[in-house]
């Protein structure tokens, strides 16, 4: 990269991020789109069974996962959170693996669905698909990282149908009062598969709910990675400094189906949705970059060429995967029984 | 060797392990000042304080999700839920989340929790402060599920549950707390997970039993010894890993296998037991493998003559040997 190391543009400096803090937030969210948009092909090829996509989701992920401290601090995701995997370590083989469902799979071993996400080597905890559950674990986190006074914050991050259930309601309520070093992240992308936002959320956000908690909410767009980001920033610099707990809404776009199992047109209208496209902010990230001069052509092309040639690395590594075992398949029921019998 | 109240021994064993691990917290509601609705906890706040001895708000999966995520950092969460009846609200984190995490990362993590829980009827406690609930967690690959019938077992088994790396469900019952007195050692024994023990040896019928019907099995046995009957009584002790060995080494020498327990009967843990000893044992046996449980109402009633219709009492298993044991 021809990025000048320690360069500041204007756009940079008043978050404190350097042209090369920048630059690296584009191409994960350049990097998590175009692993994304490969597993869609892949799918509809025939070559793996499922997706579910963050398509919409990656500026308001890497914007605000940026502003913890990979490899200290802890996030709970969820099954969008491509971009904040990629943001907090994982590799797009990492990724992929997890869509062949191979043996190697950092996340699960080729046990969970796609999208099933996690690594305990990068403070990514393990997903499972009932929803709003990891809520609870990264709170759980935040109280043993103030017992343990290591200093670490706990983000969860799920979308705003997921934000009704009840241990949402259990866990803020909880890390309210013990000002818990903990962010809780809504990606509102307006959907829960096919219910719209009326019908989730009887208030105007859900961010608005955080009062309720005693705790301070911020809506914020979810096309602008930067104001992500800043939002984060003052998340984590409070939760970090013994303020306690805050609430992100992030307000994004979904633009795939739910699933690759799920057919939008039937709940949502053509119109609809072109005017989603027009609110992503891969375009919108790449215009501001390069109106401050921080994406030059010769980056832009350079950033791309390396986009592809990671998106093709990761494709052609996991199939070359072997399946895991179907002899392996008790291991791990318990730490000192391989054989997982009763 | 001192005798201790079952209670006694549960609170001194987890001042004990706190003293021992720093990452040992115990959390749930009315476990701090007040030492618990039994006193389980009773005196571990002032020893320890707010950091590791926390008074949750009313909300059992938070208490239990809270804790899984402790785990996950570093920690060894003993959750309290105050009455075995109230864990459902908790039911997803425990068998969603607690149960799968290990298996669901392939061994990226682990969940080192205890989750402690008072069930049991006989104690005027109706239909939500008397339920028996093991079978609902037994029922599950990933939990590992204890019952302790003795101050003795008490003691060794919540050592052993806490030091496990796996997520343990430890049903105390409450009748037992202040009822039932035992010799204790002061040294630092455990029992492990995983082990049924002979309470009384015998050669014609084999009693399986486990918390407060384990007590009821040993008086029984005793009943029917007076009509020359001879009752071998297995303990349990710890319902999931089942000690099969013990188990099936008891009824291929006696032939005969009653399975007590007060749960109701219908797909309780029982049944597992009457499966399993008809499936390995089938050619040693000389009756039906039978069963004396709970009766198929929604749960205990309040009234005492309701409650006592409901529970299993020695008596009912004595019948139920006599009539097997004349199969």
């Amino acid at each position: 990269m021809t990025v000048t190391k320690g360069s500041v543009s204007r756009l940079g400096a008043d978050l404190g991020l350097t042209d090369a803090d920048l630059t690296e937030m584009y191409r994960l969210t350049a990097l998590a789109r175009a692993v994304d948009e490969r597993m869609w092909i892949l799918n509809r090829a025939g070559r793996i069974p499922f997706v579910i996509s963050g398509q919409g989701h990656e500026g308001a992920q890497v914007g605000i996962a940026w502003a913890f401290e990979k490899g200290h601090d802890w996030i709970a995701p969820f099954y969008r959170s491509i971009a904040t995997c990629l943001t907090f370590g994982m590799s797009a083989r990492d990724i992929m693996t997890a869509q062949y469902a191979t043996a190697n799979d950092p996340s699960s071993g080729g046990r969970q669905m796609p999208g099933h996400y996690g690594s305990h080597e990068h403070n990514l905890v393990s997903v499972s698909s009932p929803v709003a559950t990891q809520l609870l674990h990264a709170v759980g986190i935040a109280l043993a990282a103030k017992i343990r006074k290591t200093g670490q914050v706990a983000m969860t991050s799920m979308g705003e149908g997921s934000s009704n259930q009840g241990d949402v309601h259990e866990g803020l309520n909880f890390a309210a009062i013990h000002k818990l070093p903990f962010v809780f992240v809504v990606e509102n992308n307006g959907y829960a598969i096919s219910v719209p936002l009326a019908k989730q959320v009887s208030v105007a956000n859900v961010a608005d709910r955080a009062a309720g908690y005693g705790m301070p909410g911020v809506v914020v767009d979810g096309t602008d990675v930067l104001a992500c980001y800043a939002a984060a920033r003052e998340a984590v610099a409070r939760a970090r400094s013994g303020g306690g707990p805050s609430m992100i809404e992030a307000k994004v776009t979904r633009l795939t189906a739910h699933s690759s199992d799920d057919q939008q047109t039937k709940y949502r209208s053509a119109e609809e949705l072109d005017a989603e496209k027009t609110h992503d902010a891969l375009p919108r990230f790449r215009e501001q970059l390069r109106d401050a001069g921080v994406l030059t052509d010769e980056v832009e092309a350079q950033l791309e060429a390396a986009i592809k040639a990671a998106v093709d690395d990761a494709t052609e590594y996991a199939e070359a995967q072997a399946d895991p075992d179907p002899s392996t398949a008790t291991r791990y029921v318990y730490h000192d029984e391989p054989g997982g019998a009763a | 060797m001192p005798a201790k109240t079952f209670i006694d021994s549960i609170r001194e064993t987890l001042a004990d392990e706190m003293r021992r691990d720093d990452s040992v917290i115990v959390l749930g509601e009315d476990v701090g000042k007040k030492g618990g609705v039994f006193l389980a906890t009773d005196g571990l706040w002032a020893e320890f304080g707010d950091d590791r001895v926390i008074d949750t708000p009313l909300t059992e999966s938070m208490i239990v999700g809270a804790s899984i995520g402790a785990a996950v950092n570093g920690l060894r969460p003993i959750a309290e839920i105050q009455f075995a009846d109230f864990i459902f609200p908790a039911f997803n984190q425990i068998v969603s989340e607690a149960a799968r995490m290990r298996y669901r990362s392939n061994n990226g993590y682990a969940v080192p929790m205890t989750i402690r829980a008072p069930y049991g009827g006989g104690v005027h406690g109706a239909l939500y402060h008397s339920q028996s609930v093991e079978a609902f967690f037994t029922h599950v690959p990933g939990l590992k599920v204890v019952v302790p019938s003795t101050p003795y077992d008490a003691r060794g088994l919540l050592r052993s549950s806490i030091r496990d790396d796996d997520p343990v469900l430890f049903f105390e019952h409450k009748k037992m707390y202040r009822s039932v007195r035992g010799e204790v050692p002061d040294t630092d024994y455990t029992v492990p997970l995983g082990k049924a023990q002979i309470t009384h040896p015998g050669s014609q019928v084999t009693v399986v039993a486990y918390g407060l019907m384990a007590h009821y099995a040993l008086e029984a046995a005793d009943r029917v010894a007076e009509d020359g009957i001879s009752v071998e009584v297995v303990d349990l002790r710890t319902l999931r890993p089942l000690d099969r060995e013990t188990l099936l080494d008891s009824v291929r020498k006696t032939g005969k296998c009653i399975v007590v327990y007060e749960d109701n009967k219908f797909g309780g843990y029982g049944a597992e037991v009457a499966a399993i000893v008809a499936e390995e044992a089938f050619d040693y046996l000389d009756g039906p493998v039978t069963r004396i449980a709970g009766p198929e109402v929604p749960g205990v009633p309040y009234n005492h003559v309701l409650e006592d219709w409901f529970m299993v009492n020695p008596e009912k298993i004595a019948e139920g040997i006599r009539t097997l044991a004349a199969y």
